[in-house]
């Protein structure tokens, strides 16, 4: 019996160990391959960091579209936890004309293909003079993280017991002020939730701007080193594609480590969609 | 209103684009001109007539149905291995998961070196085994790049639906193992009788997160292959990106986007029945 365990844990290590490696062999190869010399890159000879160099000077420079995706995302957050912490506390504790509708209106998002939206929208952008633009984009982002983070916020606001608000509202203070002094730390950690995915996903969105964006000095990061790869066809550059996959990665890997909880949370609240 | 901002802003950025769309896919409408007038049925008559339009739908069928059947067994398969609470299964979890952090984009662009004679160190190891001369062309040929490209993916996305069936797995009561025990089911029959039929809602999840997906796949087929070679991995939102900026019809894209908006909601629909009618019965 004793036996029996002890092959079964092996095997359990074996083959669960083995599979890990296949999944991280990708990531640690292109940290290696990043700094790696070869021929078909900048870093000819020894270890180093010329790939990224390479990376820091090309067309618009890193910065700037370190600097892009950054702003996009960040608005993108702003703007989805604006809409979806209103709209989350109205869902919620209110009831109004064409609540159920909107709602529904809302979740119905998520049946619509992005690409199908992203064709009038490049018209409809260019009529509020927002195409081409990081604003509209992040507008854009927005539209596509609504319904689950509506979904969130609606569901957070609903597991507030109801009375910790009431005596705020007996204290004299409006529905408002109640938001702002109580309910916002009480929903804190779907928030966090919120923000986050709304920033994975705009820091990695690639179809939103490569329809929305065609000023290469205001592509965000994945364009950029899409674009960058493709640029002559003679001289693709391996090396500093990989450096540009690493410092794509890097938050993404980094959010994940710190916010593992966050995370669990928004793919449970999905899976209870289900 | 608390709601007013998100009502105004569905309305602007959801509603007013879905009858854009409609309006624009009956319109001859250049890119850079502008509506220019009803034509109605022509972009949709077009859409037929476009040698590139069937072996795309093609394309992105095949890879669909392959996509979610490898999709779904690997990461049942994982979620199986790691619900149970032994130590150190959370590092198996975690590597797992890794690849799901990343974006498709950046995947894509790591793959597409991965995969490259230039960089890629499949060869090299290969080669230096012995098991092979010349470098394989992982995306040289057609069959080679559908299979490449579904490795992405797995790699890409396994991790996430492993999470939702163990969430699923776990959900399951002891309870109810245990008494299957006692009435003497084997392993095998509490799997097939038990595991199955209560992780319904978390397949069907899965089923649906990775049939929409897959359908609508662009990124990885759009950076690893570009479509090739000879247009072979060419999927149908592909199509709408080429017409818009590549042959600057927006008439015949919107049209191609209505015709994916209204296949997409009759094979959801299809599918939500389909799994809430078993689900009853």
């Amino acid at each position: 019996m004793r036996l029996q365990q002890a092959i079964g844990r092996t095997s359990f290590w074996v083959f669960g160990g083995g599979l890990a490696i296949m999944f991280l062999v990708p990531l640690i190869w292109t940290t290696v391959a990043s700094v790696s010399p070869h021929g078909a890159t900048a870093q000819q000879d020894g270890y180093g960091l010329n790939n990224y160099r390479t990376l820091t000077e090309y067309d618009a420079g890193l910065p700037t579209y370190l600097w892009n995706s950054a702003y996009v995302s960040i608005l993108t957050v702003v703007f989805t936890l604006g809409l979806s912490l209103l709209g989350g506390y109205a869902f919620a504790r209110f009831r109004f004309p064409g609540r159920d509708a909107l709602f529904l209106l809302i979740i119905a998002i998520l049946m619509v293909p992005y690409a199908t939206l992203l064709v009038p929208l490049w018209v409809l952008m260019g009529e509020l003079g927002l195409r081409n633009s990081l604003t509209g984009l992040a507008l854009v982002l927005t539209l596509y993280q609504l319904p689950f983070s509506m979904f969130m916020m609606r569901i957070s606001f609903e597991a507030v017991p109801r009375e910790i608000e009431e005596s705020a509202l007996v204290d004299g203070c409006g529905t408002f002020g109640v938001l702002r002094r109580v309910l916002v730390f009480a929903v804190w950690p779907g928030m966090i939730t919120v923000g986050l995915f709304a920033f994975l996903h705009a820091w990695n969105d690639f179809i939103a701007p490569l329809f929305m964006i065609n000023d290469s000095s205001r592509y965000p990061l994945s364009l950029a080193i899409a674009t960058l790869r493709q640029q002559t066809m003679g001289a693709v550059d391996f090396g500093a594609t990989q450096a540009g996959v690493v410092i794509m990665a890097l938050p993404c890997l980094l959010l994940f480590v710190l916010l593992q909880r966050h995370y669990v949370r928004g793919f449970m609240s999905g899976a209870l969609k289900g | 209103m608390y709601a007013a901002p998100a009502a105004i802003f569905v309305l602007l950025l959801f509603v007013l684009p879905l009858l854009l769309v409609g309006r624009m896919s009956a319109s001859e409408w250049p890119l850079l001109k502008g509506g220019q007038g009803l034509n109605l049925p022509d972009n949709y008559a077009g859409i037929a007539d476009d040698r590139l339009f069937w072996p795309a739908v093609g394309f992105t069928l095949k890879y669909t149905v392959i996509v979610v059947v490898v999709l779904l067994l690997l990461s049942m398969g994982m979620a199986l291995l790691v619900q149970e609470r032994r130590r150190g299964v959370g590092l198996l979890r975690t590597a797992y998961f890794l690849p799901v952090s990343l974006g498709l984009a950046s995947a894509s662009l790591l793959f597409w070196g991965f995969y490259s004679p230039q960089i890629g160190p499949i060869d090299p190891i290969l080669q230096w085994l012995g098991i092979t001369d010349e470098p394989i062309r992982w995306i040289g040929t057609p069959n080679m790049a559908l299979f490449s490209s579904i490795i992405l993916v797995v790699w890409k996305f396994a991790g996430f639906f492993m999470l939702i069936l163990m969430v699923g797995l776990q959900s399951i009561p002891n309870e109810v193992y245990e008494a299957a025990r006692v009435d003497g089911a084997s392993k095998r029959q509490s799997f097939f009788r038990i595991t199955l039929p209560l992780l319904r809602p978390s397949i069907a999840l899965c089923l649906i997160i990775s049939v929409t997906g897959s359908l609508l796949a662009f990124d990885q087929f759009f950076i690893l292959t570009n479509g090739g070679p000879d247009n072979s991995t060419t999927t149908v939102v592909m199509m709408i990106y080429r017409e818009a900026f590549r042959r600057f019809d927006l008439g015949s894209a919107a049209a191609l986007s209505v015709v994916v908006l209204l296949v997409l909601l009759v094979i959801n629909i299809a599918q939500f029945r389909y799994l809430r009618r078993g689900a009853d019965g």
